[in-house]
């Protein structure tokens, strides 16, 4: 029973979940034809929340044919709770020497969980800053892009879409710089 | 008073919002289907990001590469076999837009983002789901982010 539960509770390695991912596609095209692409749900929840007068004409559209996404993001929250407090993995994410070492560079200790606390800290106002800065260029991105990791990287990527392939190349280089050279800025003011 | 005379299109047969409930809890377990993967594979964890971008894991790499190598042989298979979605659709798939700045400009914005606070939209909400409130912060300002695009998309090179 331990041991099964000891299972249950370990991280996947990239041949089990890679393969996990990609089904996504063809799951979603046999449940009703529909592409899979997650940020959507960001301009959908835009056209529900915002006042009819104060509407760009960009969230003016039918989004209750778009419910089933609005679901799946549903389904995220749920998923992120059977994986991520029920079969929580006791352990922390396994890094490489390489990894952790630059983590540690970074002012930050390798714990459990998925988020480490020094970027969870809301009482620290550069923690705020770095949440709210990168949320902004996600969501202005992703609609900015037409896509994410999802509706691009996987999706585009899958379907041979040479535009998918120009905006996963994006993602990659935006990424780099970042992480190599924006979020040392943002954790000096941090720590 | 007598019933008005279907309309096609107009007037859905009154089984069709039964129908439309269990089409929608599919797509609700097909999302935890898929929150369990991101979390289960690490693709939600801040520390895997961070290895990805400085090069310094094959984890993701790895992940990325065999989700699209699978992606791409089992949707070319369900079109292939021409089978039908199982609402009786036949299975198409939706060319992106043409063109190349929007991607360019906008995927680096999101990338850098990305690469901040770790997170794309979907380990966002499954984030959220592990009990990461924080997570709420990056929801509300990727929000604000989306709007910002929709009031200035006029202005913007495409």
């Amino acid at each position: 029973m331990t041991e099964l539960l000891d299972f249950l509770r370990s991280p996947w390695p990239w041949y089990v979940g890679g393969p996990l991912i990609g089904l996504t596609v063809p799951l979603l095209l046999w449940l009703g034809n529909k592409s899979f692409g997650i940020s959507s749900n960001l301009r959908h929840a835009c056209a529900i929340l915002l006042p009819e007068r104060a509407k760009p004409s960009f969230f003016r559209y039918d989004w209750k044919k778009e419910r089933w996404n609005l679901m799946f993001a549903g389904g995220l929250l749920l998923g992120g709770f059977v994986a991520g407090v029920l079969l929580a993995n006791p352990e922390p994410t396994r890094l490489s020497a390489a990894g952790a070492a630059s983590v540690q560079e970074l002012g930050v200790t390798v714990r459990p969980g998925l988020v480490p606390t020094e970027l969870t800290d809301l009482s620290n106002p550069g923690v705020w800053l770095l949440l709210a800065v990168s949320g902004l260029l996600v969501g202005f991105g992703t609609r900015y892009g037409g896509g994410c990791t999802s509706g691009h990287a996987i999706t585009g990527l899958s379907t041979l879409q040479g535009p998918s392939l120009m905006a996963t190349v994006s993602f990659f280089a935006g990424g780099i710089l970042s992480a190599n050279f924006l979020l040392p800025l943002f954790m000096a003011v941090i720590r | 008073m007598t019933p008005s005379p279907p309309i096609p299109g107009v007037h859905t047969p009154p089984t069709s919002s039964s129908r439309t409930a269990t089409g929608l809890l599919a797509y609700l377990l097909a999302g935890l289907y898929f929150g369990v993967v991101l979390v289960k594979s690490e693709a939600a964890s801040w520390y895997r990001i961070q290895e990805m971008f400085r090069f310094e894991s094959f984890h993701m790499f790895g992940l990325i590469g065999s989700a699209v190598l699978t992606g791409m042989v089992t949707t070319a298979l369900l079109r292939r076999s021409g089978a039908k979605s199982r609402d009786g659709q036949t299975i198409t798939v939706t060319p992106k837009e043409k063109g190349w700045r929007r991607y360019v400009l906008g995927g680096v914005t999101f990338g850098v983002g990305w690469g901040l606070a770790g997170v794309c939209p979907g380990p966002v909400f499954t984030l959220l789901g592990a009990g990461v409130w924080p997570m709420l912060v990056v929801l509300a300002f990727a929000l604000l982010g989306t709007y910002l695009y929709g009031a200035f998309k006029e202005r913007l090179p495409h």
